[in-house]
Protein backbone atom coordinates (compact mmCIF):
# COMPACT_ATOMS: atom_id res chain seq x y z
CA UNK A 1 0.00 0.00 0.00
CA UNK A 2 1.21 3.42 0.99
CA UNK A 3 3.70 4.23 3.22
CA UNK A 4 2.17 6.74 6.00
CA UNK A 5 3.88 10.01 4.60
CA UNK A 6 2.84 9.30 1.34
CA UNK A 7 -0.72 8.88 2.61
CA UNK A 8 -0.90 12.05 4.34
CA UNK A 9 0.26 13.81 1.33
CA UNK A 10 -2.83 12.60 -1.25
CA UNK A 11 -4.82 13.31 1.78
CA UNK A 12 -4.24 16.70 2.35
CA UNK A 13 -4.17 17.18 -1.77
CA UNK A 14 -7.57 15.85 -1.90
CA UNK A 15 -8.58 18.16 0.80
CA UNK A 16 -6.69 21.01 -0.68
CA UNK A 17 -9.11 20.48 -3.97
CA UNK A 18 -12.49 20.29 -2.01
CA UNK A 19 -11.21 23.24 -0.05
CA UNK A 20 -10.32 25.34 -3.30
CA UNK A 21 -13.35 24.04 -4.95
CA UNK A 22 -15.43 25.09 -1.70
CA UNK A 23 -13.98 28.44 -1.91
CA UNK A 24 -14.66 29.32 -5.40
CA UNK A 25 -18.12 27.99 -5.34
CA UNK A 26 -18.60 30.57 -2.17
CA UNK A 27 -17.13 33.02 -4.01
CA UNK A 28 -19.22 32.78 -6.94
CA UNK A 29 -22.68 32.95 -4.89
CA UNK A 30 -21.07 35.93 -3.30
CA UNK A 31 -21.33 37.74 -6.62
CA UNK A 32 -24.54 37.01 -7.01
CA UNK A 33 -27.30 39.22 -6.32
CA UNK A 34 -28.84 38.76 -1.98
CA UNK A 35 -31.48 36.32 -2.31
CA UNK A 36 -33.40 39.14 -0.84
CA UNK A 37 -33.05 40.73 -3.50
CA UNK A 38 -36.20 42.70 -5.64
CA UNK A 39 -37.24 40.46 -8.99
CA UNK A 40 -35.80 42.79 -11.19
CA UNK A 41 -32.15 42.60 -9.77
CA UNK A 42 -32.25 39.28 -10.70
CA UNK A 43 -34.01 40.26 -14.16
CA UNK A 44 -30.79 42.40 -15.17
CA UNK A 45 -28.25 40.23 -13.99
CA UNK A 46 -29.69 37.10 -15.82
CA UNK A 47 -30.11 39.31 -18.90
CA UNK A 48 -29.29 38.72 -22.49
CA UNK A 49 -27.21 40.80 -24.71
CA UNK A 50 -29.09 43.67 -26.29
CA UNK A 51 -29.03 41.71 -29.88
CA UNK A 52 -29.97 38.37 -28.79
CA UNK A 53 -33.14 39.49 -27.08
CA UNK A 54 -36.13 38.18 -28.91
CA UNK A 55 -39.13 40.89 -29.03
CA UNK A 56 -41.16 39.62 -26.38
CA UNK A 57 -37.94 39.71 -23.88
CA UNK A 58 -36.91 43.05 -25.40
CA UNK A 59 -39.97 44.56 -24.16
CA UNK A 60 -40.03 43.21 -21.08
CA UNK A 61 -36.33 44.40 -20.83
CA UNK A 62 -37.56 47.96 -21.64
CA UNK A 63 -41.16 47.51 -19.38
CA UNK A 64 -38.64 46.82 -16.47
CA UNK A 65 -36.50 49.46 -17.01
CA UNK A 66 -39.59 52.06 -17.38
CA UNK A 67 -40.70 51.28 -14.00
CA UNK A 68 -36.96 51.33 -12.39
CA UNK A 69 -36.48 54.72 -13.48
CA UNK A 70 -39.88 55.89 -13.23
CA UNK A 71 -39.69 54.96 -9.56
CA UNK A 72 -35.98 56.99 -9.00
CA UNK A 73 -36.89 59.94 -10.69
CA UNK A 74 -40.81 60.18 -9.63
CA UNK A 75 -42.04 60.62 -13.06
CA UNK A 76 -42.88 58.43 -16.69
CA UNK A 77 -40.12 57.83 -18.36
CA UNK A 78 -40.03 56.12 -21.57
CA UNK A 79 -37.23 53.88 -23.13
CA UNK A 80 -37.70 52.77 -26.07
CA UNK A 81 -35.57 50.19 -28.59
CA UNK A 82 -36.57 52.21 -31.86
CA UNK A 83 -34.88 50.13 -34.55
CA UNK A 84 -32.67 52.11 -37.77
CA UNK A 85 -34.44 52.69 -40.10
CA UNK A 86 -33.93 51.43 -43.75
CA UNK A 87 -31.69 53.16 -46.37
CA UNK A 88 -30.41 55.48 -44.08
CA UNK A 89 -26.69 56.37 -42.81
CA UNK A 90 -26.28 59.24 -40.45
CA UNK A 91 -23.44 61.97 -41.46
CA UNK A 92 -22.79 64.88 -38.98
CA UNK A 93 -20.99 68.35 -40.68
CA UNK A 94 -19.41 70.93 -38.58
CA UNK A 95 -18.75 73.94 -40.30
CA UNK A 96 -15.06 75.33 -38.63
CA UNK A 97 -15.84 78.58 -40.78
CA UNK A 98 -18.70 79.39 -38.31
CA UNK A 99 -18.13 77.93 -34.84
CA UNK A 100 -17.18 80.94 -32.24
CA UNK A 101 -16.99 77.98 -29.28
CA UNK A 102 -19.77 79.11 -27.13
CA UNK A 103 -20.09 75.59 -25.65
CA UNK A 104 -23.99 75.83 -26.20
CA UNK A 105 -24.17 72.23 -27.99
CA UNK A 106 -22.30 71.06 -24.78
CA UNK A 107 -24.93 71.66 -22.67
CA UNK A 108 -27.58 71.15 -25.00
CA UNK A 109 -26.42 66.94 -24.91
CA UNK A 110 -25.66 67.66 -21.24
CA UNK A 111 -29.59 67.80 -21.06
CA UNK A 112 -30.60 66.18 -23.97
CA UNK A 113 -29.08 63.08 -23.24
CA UNK A 114 -28.94 62.59 -18.98
CA UNK A 115 -25.59 63.30 -18.55
CA UNK A 116 -23.86 62.99 -15.04
CA UNK A 117 -23.48 66.22 -13.80
CA UNK A 118 -21.21 65.10 -10.75
CA UNK A 119 -18.91 63.94 -11.29
CA UNK A 120 -19.49 66.12 -14.78
CA UNK A 121 -19.61 63.90 -17.70
CA UNK A 122 -19.79 65.69 -21.03
CA UNK A 123 -20.04 64.23 -24.33
CA UNK A 124 -18.64 67.13 -26.85
CA UNK A 125 -15.08 68.79 -26.16
CA UNK A 126 -14.48 72.66 -27.84
CA UNK A 127 -11.15 73.13 -28.68
CA UNK A 128 -9.89 76.34 -29.10
CA UNK A 129 -7.23 76.30 -31.47
CA UNK A 130 -4.51 78.96 -33.11
CA UNK A 131 -5.42 80.84 -36.45
CA UNK A 132 -1.74 80.55 -37.13
CA UNK A 133 -0.69 76.58 -36.43
CA UNK A 134 -4.14 75.41 -38.03
CA UNK A 135 -5.75 71.87 -37.07
CA UNK A 136 -2.89 71.00 -34.46
CA UNK A 137 -4.59 69.31 -31.70
CA UNK A 138 -1.44 69.69 -29.32
CA UNK A 139 -1.57 73.77 -29.46
CA UNK A 140 -5.50 72.73 -28.43
CA UNK A 141 -7.12 74.58 -25.44
CA UNK A 142 -10.38 72.97 -23.65
CA UNK A 143 -10.95 75.47 -20.49
CA UNK A 144 -10.55 79.08 -22.49
CA UNK A 145 -13.13 80.95 -20.72
CA UNK A 146 -12.89 84.45 -21.82
CA UNK A 147 -15.69 86.61 -20.98
CA UNK A 148 -16.54 86.76 -24.92
CA UNK A 149 -15.71 84.19 -27.86
CA UNK A 150 -14.45 83.85 -30.63
CA UNK A 151 -11.53 85.45 -29.47
CA UNK A 152 -8.58 87.39 -31.64
CA UNK A 153 -6.52 84.10 -33.68
CA UNK A 154 -8.56 81.67 -32.31
CA UNK A 155 -10.86 79.04 -34.59
CA UNK A 156 -12.85 76.71 -32.48
CA UNK A 157 -13.43 72.96 -32.92
CA UNK A 158 -15.65 70.75 -31.35
CA UNK A 159 -15.00 67.22 -31.03
CA UNK A 160 -17.49 64.16 -30.18
CA UNK A 161 -18.20 60.85 -31.21
CA UNK A 162 -16.61 60.80 -35.17
CA UNK A 163 -19.32 57.82 -35.17
CA UNK A 164 -16.13 55.76 -37.24
CA UNK A 165 -17.54 53.38 -39.72
CA UNK A 166 -14.05 51.69 -39.08
CA UNK A 167 -14.65 51.78 -35.14
CA UNK A 168 -11.49 51.20 -33.15
CA UNK A 169 -13.49 51.17 -30.01
CA UNK A 170 -15.80 48.16 -30.65
CA UNK A 171 -13.26 45.69 -31.79
CA UNK A 172 -11.04 46.08 -28.11
CA UNK A 173 -14.44 45.38 -26.17
CA UNK A 174 -14.25 41.55 -24.99
CA UNK A 175 -17.81 41.11 -24.74
CA UNK A 176 -19.32 43.09 -27.67
CA UNK A 177 -20.83 45.48 -25.73
CA UNK A 178 -20.79 48.21 -28.04
CA UNK A 179 -21.34 47.86 -31.33
CA UNK A 180 -22.26 49.74 -34.56
CA UNK A 181 -25.61 49.88 -36.30
CA UNK A 182 -26.90 49.55 -39.70
CA UNK A 183 -27.33 53.24 -39.81
CA UNK A 184 -24.33 53.98 -38.60
CA UNK A 185 -23.94 55.09 -34.99
CA UNK A 186 -21.47 53.00 -32.43
CA UNK A 187 -24.09 52.47 -29.11
CA UNK A 188 -23.22 50.91 -26.35
CA UNK A 189 -25.18 48.16 -24.28
CA UNK A 190 -25.24 49.45 -20.70
CA UNK A 191 -26.61 46.37 -19.18
CA UNK A 192 -23.59 44.50 -21.02
CA UNK A 193 -20.73 46.14 -20.52
CA UNK A 194 -18.35 45.03 -17.91
CA UNK A 195 -16.40 48.67 -17.32
CA UNK A 196 -13.00 47.69 -18.91
CA UNK A 197 -12.66 50.90 -20.50
CA UNK A 198 -10.86 49.17 -23.43
CA UNK A 199 -12.88 51.34 -25.41
CA UNK A 200 -11.92 54.60 -24.12
CA UNK A 201 -8.32 54.07 -25.12
CA UNK A 202 -8.69 52.30 -28.23
CA UNK A 203 -11.05 56.12 -29.41
CA UNK A 204 -8.65 58.43 -30.56
CA UNK A 205 -10.77 61.10 -29.93
CA UNK A 206 -11.58 61.06 -26.38
CA UNK A 207 -15.12 60.41 -27.15
CA UNK A 208 -16.21 57.66 -24.41
CA UNK A 209 -16.65 58.65 -21.00
CA UNK A 210 -16.83 55.95 -18.01
CA UNK A 211 -19.57 56.74 -14.92
CA UNK A 212 -16.76 56.79 -12.22
CA UNK A 213 -19.77 57.01 -9.31
CA UNK A 214 -23.40 57.11 -9.66
CA UNK A 215 -24.34 59.81 -11.66
CA UNK A 216 -25.77 63.32 -9.93
CA UNK A 217 -28.91 63.90 -11.88
CA UNK A 218 -31.49 66.27 -10.26
CA UNK A 219 -34.82 64.67 -11.18
CA UNK A 220 -36.43 67.49 -12.51
CA UNK A 221 -33.68 68.03 -15.35
CA UNK A 222 -34.65 64.21 -16.56
CA UNK A 223 -35.55 63.97 -20.10
CA UNK A 224 -37.94 61.21 -19.60
CA UNK A 225 -37.97 60.70 -23.82
CA UNK A 226 -34.81 57.90 -23.92
CA UNK A 227 -33.61 55.43 -25.58
CA UNK A 228 -32.20 52.06 -24.59
CA UNK A 229 -29.14 52.63 -26.73
CA UNK A 230 -28.89 55.89 -25.83
CA UNK A 231 -29.76 58.56 -23.21
CA UNK A 232 -31.62 56.68 -20.95
CA UNK A 233 -29.80 57.00 -17.00
CA UNK A 234 -26.83 54.74 -17.03
CA UNK A 235 -25.47 52.70 -14.11
CA UNK A 236 -22.15 53.09 -12.06
CA UNK A 237 -19.31 51.74 -13.76
CA UNK A 238 -20.11 51.88 -18.09
CA UNK A 239 -19.08 53.43 -20.77
CA UNK A 240 -20.95 55.70 -22.55
CA UNK A 241 -20.96 58.04 -25.83
CA UNK A 242 -22.18 60.04 -28.57
CA UNK A 243 -25.34 58.69 -30.20
CA UNK A 244 -26.24 61.51 -32.40
CA UNK A 245 -29.30 61.72 -30.51
CA UNK A 246 -30.18 58.22 -31.18
CA UNK A 247 -33.71 58.66 -29.32
CA UNK A 248 -34.65 61.59 -31.79
CA UNK A 249 -33.40 61.00 -34.74
CA UNK A 250 -34.65 57.63 -35.16
CA UNK A 251 -37.79 58.21 -35.53
CA UNK A 252 -40.33 59.12 -38.24
CA UNK A 253 -39.94 62.36 -38.24
CA UNK A 254 -36.57 62.49 -36.49
CA UNK A 255 -35.70 65.38 -34.61
CA UNK A 256 -32.40 66.86 -35.15
CA UNK A 257 -29.88 66.22 -32.72
CA UNK A 258 -30.39 68.80 -29.54
CA UNK A 259 -26.26 70.06 -30.64
CA UNK A 260 -27.37 70.83 -33.72
CA UNK A 261 -30.53 72.27 -32.62
CA UNK A 262 -28.70 74.68 -30.04
CA UNK A 263 -26.16 75.71 -32.22
CA UNK A 264 -26.60 79.69 -32.01
CA UNK A 265 -24.92 80.19 -35.71
CA UNK A 266 -25.87 77.03 -37.06
CA UNK A 267 -22.34 75.53 -37.58
CA UNK A 268 -23.94 71.66 -37.69
CA UNK A 269 -25.69 70.00 -39.98
CA UNK A 270 -27.03 66.29 -39.77
CA UNK A 271 -28.47 64.24 -42.39
CA UNK A 272 -28.55 61.15 -43.93
CA UNK A 273 -25.32 60.36 -46.37
CA UNK A 274 -27.26 57.97 -48.18
CA UNK A 275 -29.47 60.66 -49.62
CA UNK A 276 -28.00 62.33 -52.67
CA UNK A 277 -30.04 65.24 -52.39
CA UNK A 278 -29.47 66.05 -48.29
CA UNK A 279 -27.39 68.80 -46.85
CA UNK A 280 -24.45 66.24 -45.81
CA UNK A 281 -23.89 65.26 -49.38
CA UNK A 282 -23.84 68.69 -50.74
CA UNK A 283 -21.96 70.28 -48.08
CA UNK A 284 -19.05 66.79 -49.11
CA UNK A 285 -19.07 67.63 -52.60
CA UNK A 286 -19.02 71.67 -52.75
CA UNK A 287 -17.29 72.37 -49.52
CA UNK A 288 -13.34 71.75 -48.50
CA UNK A 289 -13.93 69.42 -45.69
CA UNK A 290 -11.74 66.98 -43.60
CA UNK A 291 -11.81 64.63 -41.47
CA UNK A 292 -10.18 64.23 -37.91
CA UNK A 293 -7.22 62.14 -37.92
CA UNK A 294 -8.36 60.83 -41.05
CA UNK A 295 -4.19 58.89 -41.19
CA UNK A 296 -5.64 56.24 -38.22
CA UNK A 297 -8.61 55.18 -41.17
CA UNK A 298 -11.03 55.00 -38.97
CA UNK A 299 -13.42 56.73 -41.10
CA UNK A 300 -15.45 59.06 -39.46
CA UNK A 301 -18.72 59.96 -40.37
CA UNK A 302 -18.23 63.30 -38.58
CA UNK A 303 -17.23 66.13 -41.28
CA UNK A 304 -15.42 69.19 -40.67
CA UNK A 305 -16.05 71.66 -43.46
CA UNK A 306 -15.03 75.24 -44.57
CA UNK A 307 -18.60 76.98 -45.89
CA UNK A 308 -16.80 80.16 -47.05
CA UNK B 1 -65.03 74.74 -90.75
CA UNK B 2 -67.41 77.36 -90.44
CA UNK B 3 -68.85 75.67 -87.37
CA UNK B 4 -66.00 74.61 -85.78
CA UNK B 5 -64.52 78.63 -85.99
CA UNK B 6 -67.85 79.07 -84.14
CA UNK B 7 -67.84 76.42 -81.78
CA UNK B 8 -64.50 77.72 -81.03
CA UNK B 9 -65.26 81.31 -80.43
CA UNK B 10 -68.13 80.42 -78.53
CA UNK B 11 -65.57 78.49 -76.41
CA UNK B 12 -63.08 80.84 -76.53
CA UNK B 13 -66.26 83.74 -74.82
CA UNK B 14 -67.06 81.45 -72.71
CA UNK B 15 -63.53 80.64 -71.03
CA UNK B 16 -62.71 84.34 -71.17
CA UNK B 17 -65.94 84.89 -68.99
CA UNK B 18 -65.38 82.09 -66.43
CA UNK B 19 -61.48 84.10 -66.27
CA UNK B 20 -63.24 87.11 -65.71
CA UNK B 21 -65.17 85.69 -62.89
CA UNK B 22 -62.30 84.09 -61.70
CA UNK B 23 -59.93 87.25 -61.57
CA UNK B 24 -63.10 89.44 -60.07
CA UNK B 25 -63.23 87.22 -57.15
CA UNK B 26 -59.50 87.50 -56.38
CA UNK B 27 -59.41 90.92 -57.23
CA UNK B 28 -61.53 91.78 -54.10
CA UNK B 29 -60.11 92.81 -50.97
CA UNK B 30 -61.84 92.99 -47.40
CA UNK B 31 -60.30 94.00 -44.32
CA UNK B 32 -60.73 96.24 -41.65
CA UNK B 33 -58.92 99.45 -41.54
CA UNK B 34 -58.00 100.88 -38.34
CA UNK B 35 -61.05 102.49 -36.97
CA UNK B 36 -62.60 99.24 -37.16
CA UNK B 37 -64.85 100.11 -40.40
CA UNK B 38 -65.18 97.28 -42.98
CA UNK B 39 -63.17 98.17 -46.32
CA UNK B 40 -64.06 96.41 -49.66
CA UNK B 41 -61.38 97.48 -52.11
CA UNK B 42 -60.24 96.27 -55.78
CA UNK B 43 -56.60 93.90 -55.10
CA UNK B 44 -53.36 94.99 -55.71
CA UNK B 45 -51.09 92.64 -57.19
CA UNK B 46 -48.35 93.90 -55.02
CA UNK B 47 -45.65 90.86 -55.08
CA UNK B 48 -45.02 89.86 -58.55
CA UNK B 49 -44.52 86.09 -58.99
CA UNK B 50 -40.57 84.48 -59.32
CA UNK B 51 -39.28 81.79 -60.89
CA UNK B 52 -39.02 79.71 -57.36
CA UNK B 53 -42.15 80.30 -56.03
CA UNK B 54 -43.59 77.37 -54.38
CA UNK B 55 -40.55 76.43 -52.80
CA UNK B 56 -41.37 77.49 -49.37
CA UNK B 57 -38.69 78.50 -46.84
CA UNK B 58 -40.54 78.47 -43.63
CA UNK B 59 -39.31 81.04 -41.45
CA UNK B 60 -40.87 82.38 -37.85
CA UNK B 61 -42.09 86.43 -38.16
CA UNK B 62 -38.98 89.00 -38.94
CA UNK B 63 -37.12 90.12 -35.80
CA UNK B 64 -38.60 93.61 -36.00
CA UNK B 65 -38.29 96.35 -32.66
CA UNK B 66 -41.29 96.24 -30.68
CA UNK B 67 -44.09 98.68 -32.41
CA UNK B 68 -41.85 99.53 -35.45
CA UNK B 69 -44.07 97.54 -37.49
CA UNK B 70 -46.54 97.90 -40.08
CA UNK B 71 -44.52 100.98 -40.72
CA UNK B 72 -47.20 102.62 -42.89
CA UNK B 73 -48.57 102.88 -39.77
CA UNK B 74 -46.36 106.24 -39.05
CA UNK B 75 -45.18 106.38 -42.68
CA UNK B 76 -49.10 106.61 -44.16
CA UNK B 77 -49.85 110.18 -43.67
CA UNK B 78 -46.12 111.73 -44.47
CA UNK B 79 -44.55 112.86 -47.19
CA UNK B 80 -42.16 110.57 -48.93
CA UNK B 81 -38.78 112.26 -49.21
CA UNK B 82 -36.32 110.45 -51.60
CA UNK B 83 -33.65 112.79 -50.70
CA UNK B 84 -30.44 111.15 -49.39
CA UNK B 85 -29.66 112.54 -45.78
CA UNK B 86 -28.78 111.69 -42.34
CA UNK B 87 -31.48 110.73 -40.54
CA UNK B 88 -32.16 112.76 -37.34
CA UNK B 89 -34.51 112.06 -34.60
CA UNK B 90 -36.68 108.82 -35.67
CA UNK B 91 -34.55 106.06 -36.40
CA UNK B 92 -31.60 107.73 -35.88
CA UNK B 93 -30.44 104.97 -33.41
CA UNK B 94 -29.88 102.64 -36.73
CA UNK B 95 -26.19 102.72 -37.90
CA UNK B 96 -25.43 101.88 -40.55
CA UNK B 97 -22.87 99.56 -40.41
CA UNK B 98 -22.90 97.56 -43.86
CA UNK B 99 -21.27 98.50 -47.08
CA UNK B 100 -22.53 102.24 -45.40
CA UNK B 101 -20.87 104.24 -48.28
CA UNK B 102 -22.35 102.70 -51.09
CA UNK B 103 -25.96 102.89 -50.02
CA UNK B 104 -28.47 104.60 -47.39
CA UNK B 105 -32.29 103.58 -46.63
CA UNK B 106 -34.52 103.63 -49.76
CA UNK B 107 -31.72 101.04 -51.41
CA UNK B 108 -33.81 98.52 -49.45
CA UNK B 109 -36.99 100.00 -47.96
CA UNK B 110 -39.39 101.37 -50.41
CA UNK B 111 -39.71 104.79 -50.73
CA UNK B 112 -43.68 104.54 -52.17
CA UNK B 113 -44.78 101.67 -49.54
CA UNK B 114 -42.70 100.85 -46.49
CA UNK B 115 -44.63 98.16 -45.20
CA UNK B 116 -42.52 96.10 -48.21
CA UNK B 117 -38.75 95.93 -49.18
CA UNK B 118 -37.61 96.58 -52.31
CA UNK B 119 -34.88 95.01 -55.01
CA UNK B 120 -32.75 96.93 -57.42
CA UNK B 121 -34.93 95.77 -60.12
CA UNK B 122 -37.60 97.15 -58.56
CA UNK B 123 -39.50 94.25 -58.03
CA UNK B 124 -41.60 94.31 -54.06
CA UNK B 125 -40.75 92.01 -51.99
CA UNK B 126 -42.43 91.19 -48.18
CA UNK B 127 -40.63 91.55 -44.82
CA UNK B 128 -40.79 86.99 -44.25
CA UNK B 129 -38.60 87.22 -48.10
CA UNK B 130 -35.94 89.49 -47.22
CA UNK B 131 -33.49 86.65 -47.97
CA UNK B 132 -34.39 87.36 -51.51
CA UNK B 133 -33.01 90.92 -50.97
CA UNK B 134 -30.05 89.88 -49.25
CA UNK B 135 -29.22 87.13 -51.45
CA UNK B 136 -28.73 90.21 -53.99
CA UNK B 137 -25.28 90.67 -53.11
CA UNK B 138 -24.92 87.16 -51.08
CA UNK B 139 -25.67 85.02 -53.61
CA UNK B 140 -23.58 82.40 -52.36
CA UNK B 141 -24.49 82.50 -48.95
CA UNK B 142 -28.36 82.19 -50.49
CA UNK B 143 -27.44 79.12 -52.44
CA UNK B 144 -26.33 77.72 -49.63
CA UNK B 145 -28.57 79.08 -46.92
CA UNK B 146 -31.76 77.34 -49.08
CA UNK B 147 -30.01 73.96 -49.17
CA UNK B 148 -29.59 74.20 -45.37
CA UNK B 149 -25.65 74.93 -45.16
CA UNK B 150 -25.91 78.33 -44.28
CA UNK B 151 -27.76 79.51 -41.06
CA UNK B 152 -29.43 77.24 -38.75
CA UNK B 153 -32.16 75.19 -39.28
CA UNK B 154 -33.89 73.08 -37.22
CA UNK B 155 -36.97 70.74 -37.21
CA UNK B 156 -36.99 67.40 -38.69
CA UNK B 157 -33.98 65.93 -40.61
CA UNK B 158 -36.28 63.42 -42.62
CA UNK B 159 -39.41 65.51 -42.43
CA UNK B 160 -40.14 69.72 -42.02
CA UNK B 161 -37.15 72.19 -41.88
CA UNK B 162 -37.77 75.29 -40.70
CA UNK B 163 -35.49 77.88 -41.90
CA UNK B 164 -34.63 81.25 -39.95
CA UNK B 165 -34.09 84.19 -41.85
CA UNK B 166 -31.04 86.05 -42.39
CA UNK B 167 -32.22 89.16 -40.49
CA UNK B 168 -32.74 86.20 -36.78
CA UNK B 169 -28.71 86.26 -36.97
CA UNK B 170 -27.58 89.21 -38.75
CA UNK B 171 -28.64 93.05 -37.54
CA UNK B 172 -29.28 93.89 -41.56
CA UNK B 173 -27.81 97.54 -40.81
CA UNK B 174 -24.89 95.63 -38.97
CA UNK B 175 -24.82 92.29 -40.26
CA UNK B 176 -21.79 90.98 -38.63
CA UNK B 177 -22.53 88.21 -36.06
CA UNK B 178 -22.11 89.32 -32.53
CA UNK B 179 -19.58 87.92 -30.21
CA UNK B 180 -21.32 86.13 -27.39
CA UNK B 181 -20.79 84.99 -23.69
CA UNK B 182 -18.93 80.69 -23.56
CA UNK B 183 -20.63 78.61 -21.26
CA UNK B 184 -18.43 77.46 -18.29
CA UNK B 185 -15.51 75.21 -19.81
CA UNK B 186 -15.55 71.82 -18.25
CA UNK B 187 -14.20 70.50 -14.91
CA UNK B 188 -10.45 69.84 -14.99
CA UNK B 189 -9.82 66.02 -14.21
CA UNK B 190 -7.35 66.66 -11.00
CA UNK B 191 -10.39 69.12 -9.80
CA UNK B 192 -13.02 66.01 -9.90
CA UNK B 193 -12.54 64.28 -6.92
CA UNK B 194 -10.98 67.19 -4.64
CA UNK B 195 -14.52 69.46 -5.83
CA UNK B 196 -17.37 67.91 -3.00
CA UNK B 197 -19.39 70.70 -4.98
CA UNK B 198 -23.11 70.68 -5.15
CA UNK B 199 -24.87 70.09 -7.76
CA UNK B 200 -25.23 72.83 -10.44
CA UNK B 201 -28.22 73.04 -12.39
CA UNK B 202 -27.10 73.29 -16.14
CA UNK B 203 -26.90 76.65 -17.15
CA UNK B 204 -29.67 77.24 -20.23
Amino acid sequence: MCNDSKCDKQAFQKSRRKVLKGLAAGIGVLALPAPDAAASVWETFFQKHFRELTRDELKKVLARLESNYSKEFGQQVSVKATPPIEGVKFGYGLDLSRCIGCRRCVYGCVTENNQSREPQIQWIRVLQLDKEKGVSLEHAKHYYNPPEVPTEGHFYMPVQCQQCENPPCTKVCPVQATWMEKDGIVVVDYNWCIGCRYCMAACPYGARHFNWAKSKLPKEELNPNTHYLGNRPRPTGVVEKCTFCIQRTREQPGRYPACEEVCPVGARKFGNLLDPKGEIRYLIENKRVFILKEDLNTQPKFFYFYAT
Amino acid sequence: MKINLRRSLSLAIGLTALGATLISAAEVEKFFDRQGNLVVQEKVEKYKRRADEGTSYPVPPPPFSDGIFPCSDCHAGMEPDPERRELVGMHADIILDHAEGQRWCLDCHNLNDRDSLRLVNGDLIPFTESYLLCGQCHGDKLRDWKVGIHGKRTGYWNGEKQYLLCAHCHDPHSPSFKPLAPMPPPIRPENIRREAAPVAPVPH
